[in-house]
């Protein structure tokens, strides 16, 4: 294994250190797009159709235009000469995808329930809404297509122009024949089938926009609560015809994303042509309902996963095959999420050969799209809770089938059997202390105490060790994959005449705390206090270049850019540093902010009297530019893999169902850390976010397509008092994909919990003969478990 | 989420409110904490033209208690239940069902008398009222009149109020003999999925979510009152409910729920 040891020497990269973005969020200082005061804007609100597949016909808008402060209505129909083209899907995974049009107002017939038909301009949001009760709608209402088994059958076809609902088939299977000898080999041949049910994003802030318009220069600003704002500027002078260099796009404070403002959406563009319509700022705030329908939605995917194993239980092969639903229309990354999956199905573990096979089709429910972990729980889930039933199938514990197949440590840089390089691991370690921290053995005894005094109670425990791939990603292989971006990210760092530094990154932060950690990794190079470092972005003005937040990036190709451009400014420091102290560039030492002659440490000159030598340029060598300030785009050649083992105790109420998580251990490795404080908050909320698709959270949808869980006392977000103190530890194993030996950890928590959880619970379950239980395990869900097994009544 | 237009007026005494109502009649609707008419109101389901604002009557705010009665003003919040020493002692399952409400942000806004006017079948404070055996006191423009909890629950979502009347006063007995509240749901904030309510060493017994109001299970006090064990009369439990069914639930699992609980609860309350 090649480790690369930390560059950072500074003595502020790795320790605990308050986030700085917190005292303005906490006062409600830091301004959210609700917040913006826009004198003079008109407010929209959508019509959105109440059935989840329907023929548009009439629309009569007259008792809405008698609304006082109602300005306008347009149909889908009015709108439609507006549009260069339809809502962007930039990830088409196949050259023969079907992708049907999606306009930002439907026309002619409506696809789920919340999609916009018409759109209502009124002086208030208030008068906007009452707008919309007057806008009369002649409906025809058509069967719905609702289950991904329905949908590619194709019984019913819900776009006529495709001819089909399914959106592609995609496979991953480098040698069949080899998989189809291991599992005609196979002694131990396991076969299992997992749901994932819908999961409604929910961030705190809902999503929001407000365009400015300047009519007379053209210009026009895109504030949207979105993570994407560089993406997002690309995709709407695609879709709305307008020149790009005219176009600015701002994420102000967003609060939350999940990958749900990973995304281009149909109000964004709307009112950007409202703006130029009616020559006045226009806006719009998502209220909570239409977030749970308009927003994406995550997961939904029906998953077999099958392992060959030899007697020991060593995998042999790993064959998994998926059905997703990609709801009503393509959005803008969603065919590739079962992607971001499919070369993880084998987990962490040395698997000879490998095959994954998707077909994703079209149904009239609200789109999915990317969320946390985006298609990396999914696998996760589909490999560690099988890894559970081949363990009972071997006679093994759950701990030790994993010990036997774990990619061991010499094999690093490891070729695994879906063709990527997974780039360094140490997994057995994650194991053993998460065992040790959860007292494994006594949990164990204890369990088995309560089973043999017959209590009701039973305890369960689950293991999920995982490994994802994140650091989104090289340029090429996303092209292999036919994504329509490249992957690079990009960082400004400069130094202002008073050793004051601004650091300008493209990747967009919406809650994760870059202002921190940016500072963090400058301030450390630098020798500078984090405090004196400002990082400036979310604004395409400010930061012309970047590739925004998602897929756990933004550290690893982000932060990698910085730490260069940092690197690129300290040399030019240097050299002027030299020829200041008139010593050669390579006799310099650069600590603690300031330059040394090697062996002579009286001969110094600080930072500070550079910066402002750059800035006079009174006296800089022959032909350097004056000012300090360095730019680099970064385009990482692998992605990193970080991984872990957690361990979920659950305990489950035979009489009633209800599953309670007691005690929580996980022991991740992401490389390298810079704000451990950080590195923490992101697996509390991650191991959460998880716990919450296996204990409470669904899109619950009726055979309609209406959704029953649209607000959020029927769609069960926990809060803290559902949350736990979870035992928290890591390993670090360097990432040598990039120098600062630093891989992602945003998703890491989301993709690991879910089936830790599940894994207790069918652990409680299994004396009963129970070995699977849909999530979410509710209590209802449960107790039927246990009736139909025969349990207490 | 976005409430239709509404007038607003504030009245601060219950006379107020009563005069309020009478001219405005039913397009009126009195506000107190509202934490569950404003969300009624956000998503429309609730459209008053006027509400009447009550927050600020200060004449229907406080614990009192006298010889064996328990008085509450109408407008006393959760939280102040929650906290109050005095009501611990005189009545502490009312105290801790009143803890169990909502998240810390509704206790604090929401009131005992707007829980029991909005008379939702799946909310806490009406089932134990009613197992307590209170008393209701309901003051409109012909004067007082008092109404037992039992009387009072009409339908779902209704009760006997009329459109000008406000409910100024809830009474309960000082009652100090074994209790229990067994709230059942999904999260610490949720409505309970089936509560089950014990009073008095047995006396009351109720039921949270089991049918359109919340009921007293008579099955379950006449067992005891017969001499039946805990187990035997807990399971009668779901006898004459008629549970709704949603996303958490349908009625046999609410009624084998309610059983459960019943059983939970007597245990609990020592009996």
């Amino acid at each position: 294994m090649t480790d690369t040891i930390s560059p950072f020497v500074g003595g502020i990269v790795g320790t605990p250190r308050l986030r700085k973005e917190d005292p303005a969020l906490l006062t409600g200082e830091s301004r959210f797009i609700d917040d913006l005061q826009l004198p003079g804007a008109l407010w929209i609100a959508l019509v959105r159709s109440p059935y989840a597949h329907a023929r548009i016909g009439a629309i009569d808008a007259s008792a809405a235009l008698a609304v006082d402060g109602v300005v306008a209505v347009y149909t889908g129909a009015d709108l439609e000469g507006d549009w260069a083209g339809p809502l962007p899907c930039a990830w088409p995974v196949t050259d023969d995808m079907k992708n049907p049009a999606h306009l930002p107002l439907a026309v002619g017939k409506a696809n789920f329930a919340g999609d916009g038909v018409a759109v209502v301009v009124a002086t208030s949001r208030y008068a906007a809404a009452d707008g919309v009760e007057g806008v009369v709608v002649d409906y025809e209402p058509l069967e719905a297509v609702v289950d991904v088994r329905d949908a590619a059958s194709d019984r019913l076809v819900i776009h006529e122009d495709c001819g089909t609902n399914v959106a592609y088939d995609w496979e991953l299977t480098p040698d069949p024949d080899g998989v189809a000898a291991a599992f005609e080999n196979a002694v131990h041949h396991v076969t299992e089938t997992y749901v994932h049910q819908r999961l409604i994003p929910a961030p705190m802030e809902t999503r929001g926009v407000a365009v400015v318009p300047a009519p007379h220069n053209g210009d026009m600003t895109l504030y949207s609560s979105t993570q994407i704002p560089h993406v997002l500027k690309v995709m709407a002078a695609l879709t709305l015809g307008v020149p790009e260099q005219k176009l600015r796009v701002v994420a102000p404070s967003v609060g939350g994303g999940f990958g749900c403002k990973l995304n281009v959406y149909a109000e964004e563009l709307v009112c950007m042509t409202l703006a130029n319509r009616h020559g006045v700022p226009v806006r719009w705030t998502e209220t909570r309902t239409e977030a749970a329908t308009a927003t994406i939605q995550g997961r939904a995917q029906r998953q077999t996963i099958e392992l060959a194993a030899d007697a020991d239980g060593k995998l042999t092969g790993v064959r998994a095959t998926l059905l997703a639903d990609m709801g009503a229309y393509l959005q803008l990354v969603a065919p590739g999420v079962p992607l971001l999956g499919a070369f993880l199905y084998h987990g962490l573990y040395d698997v000879p050969v490998y095959s994954f096979t998707c077909r994703s089709v079209f149904t009239n429910l609200t789109p999915t799209d990317a969320y946390r972990g985006a298609g990396r729980p999914e696998a996760t889930y589909a490999i560690e809770r099988a890894m559970d039933a081949l363990a009972v199938a071997v006679g093994v514990g759950q701990d030790e089938i994993r010990s036997r197949n774990f990619i061991p440590t010499e094999k690093f840089p490891y070729d695994s059997p879906a063709g990527l390089i997974f780039d360094s691991g140490n997994y057995q370690p994650t194991l053993d202390r998460a065992k040790e921290l959860m007292d494994w053995d006594g949990r164990r005894a204890e369990q088995a105490e309560r089973r043999a005094a017959g209590s009701t109670m039973h305890l369960g425990l689950g293991i999920s060790s995982y490994v994802e791939m994140c650091g989104l990603a090289p340029s090429r292989t996303l092209a292999a994959l036919n994504y329509g971006a490249g992957g690079w990210e990009s960082a400004t760092v400069r130094i202002l005449p008073t050793c004051k530094v601004q650091v300008v990154t493209g990747a967009t932060p919406h809650g994760q705390g870059h202002e921190t950690s940016w500072s963090m990794i400058v301030a450390d190079q630098l020798g500078v206090d984090p405090d004196d470092v400002e990082v400036l972005h979310s604004d395409t003005a400010i930061s012309p270049l970047g590739m925004d937040t998602y897929g756990s990036r933004s550290l690893s190709v982000g932060g990698t850019a910085l730490w260069m451009a940092t690197e690129k400014v300290i040399h030019k420091a240097r050299a002027i540093a030299a020829h200041m102290l008139e010593a050669n560039a390579d006799d310099l030492d650069f600590a603690g902010g300031t330059f040394t002659v090697k062996g002579s440490p009286d001969k110094e000159v600080p930072l500070a009297a550079v910066a402002f030598g750059a800035f006079t340029a009174h006296d800089l060598p022959d032909g350097m530019e004056p000012n300090l300030e360095a730019q680099v785009t970064w385009d990482p050649g692998n992605f990193v893999f970080p991984f872990g083992t957690h361990i979920a105790v659950v305990e489950v109420d035979e009489e009633t169902g209800a599953v309670e998580l007691i005690d929580y251990a996980a022991v991740d490795d992401c490389g390298n850390q810079i704000n451990p404080m950080i590195v923490e908050g992101q697996l509390h909320g991650g191991i959460v976010q998880g716990v919450a698709q296996a204990l409470w959270e669904e899109a619950i949808y009726d055979a309609d397509g209406q959704l029953r869980s649209a607000n959020l006392a029927d769609y069960l977000v926990p809060s803290a008092a559902e949350c736990i103190d979870m035992k928290l530890d890591h390993t670090v194993t360097p990432s040598p994909t990039n120098p600062m030996g630093v891989k992602g950890v945003g998703e890491a928590g989301t993709i690991a919990s879910t089936p830790a959880v599940m894994n207790a619970v069918v652990d409680a379950l299994r004396p009963m003969g129970i070995t699977d239980v849909r999530m979410p395990a509710s209590p209802m869900t449960v107790r039927r478990a246990i009736e139909a097994a025969g349990g207490s009544s | 989420m976005i409430p239709a237009a509404v007038d607003y007026v504030r009245a601060d005494s219950a006379e107020a409110a009563i005069a309020a109502l009478v001219e405005h009649g039913d397009e009126a609707k009195l506000l107190a904490g509202g934490q569950s008419l404003v969300p009624l109101m956000r998503l429309r389901l609730a459209t008053p033209t006027v509400l009447v604002d009550v927050g600020r009557a200060t004449d229907l705010v406080g614990i009192s208690v006298e010889g064996d009665t328990v008085s509450i003003g109408a407008l006393t919040t959760h939280s102040t239940l929650e906290h109050s020493a005095e009501l611990a002692a005189a009545c502490p399952l009312l105290a801790h069902v009143a803890s169990l409400v909502g998240d810390p942000a509704v206790r604090h806004r929401g009131t005992l008398g707007g829980s029991l006017a909005h008379a939702d079948p799946a909310s806490d404070l009406p089932a134990a009222v009613l197992a307590l055996g209170g008393t209701l006191v309901v003051a409109g423009p012909g004067g007082t009149r008092e109404v037992a909890a039992t009387d009072f629950f009409t339908g779902f979502l209704e009760s006997v109020l009329a459109v000008d009347e406000v409910l100024t006063e809830v009474r309960v007995p000082v009652s100090t003999g074994g209790w229990s509240y067994q709230k059942f749901n999904r999260r610490a904030q949720d409505w309970a999925i089936v509560g089950v309510v014990v009073a008095e060493g047995g006396a009351g017994v109720s039921l949270v979510n089991m049918a359109s109001t919340p009921i007293r299970a008579t099955a379950v006090e006449a067992a005891l009152a017969g001499g039946a064990s805990a187990t035997d009369a807990a399971a009668s439990a779901a006898d004459g409910t008629e549970p709704p069914t949603d996303n958490q639930a349908d009625g046999p699992y609410r009624e084998h729920l309610a059983r459960v609980l019943t059983a939970r609860a007597l245990t609990a309350a020592g009996i």
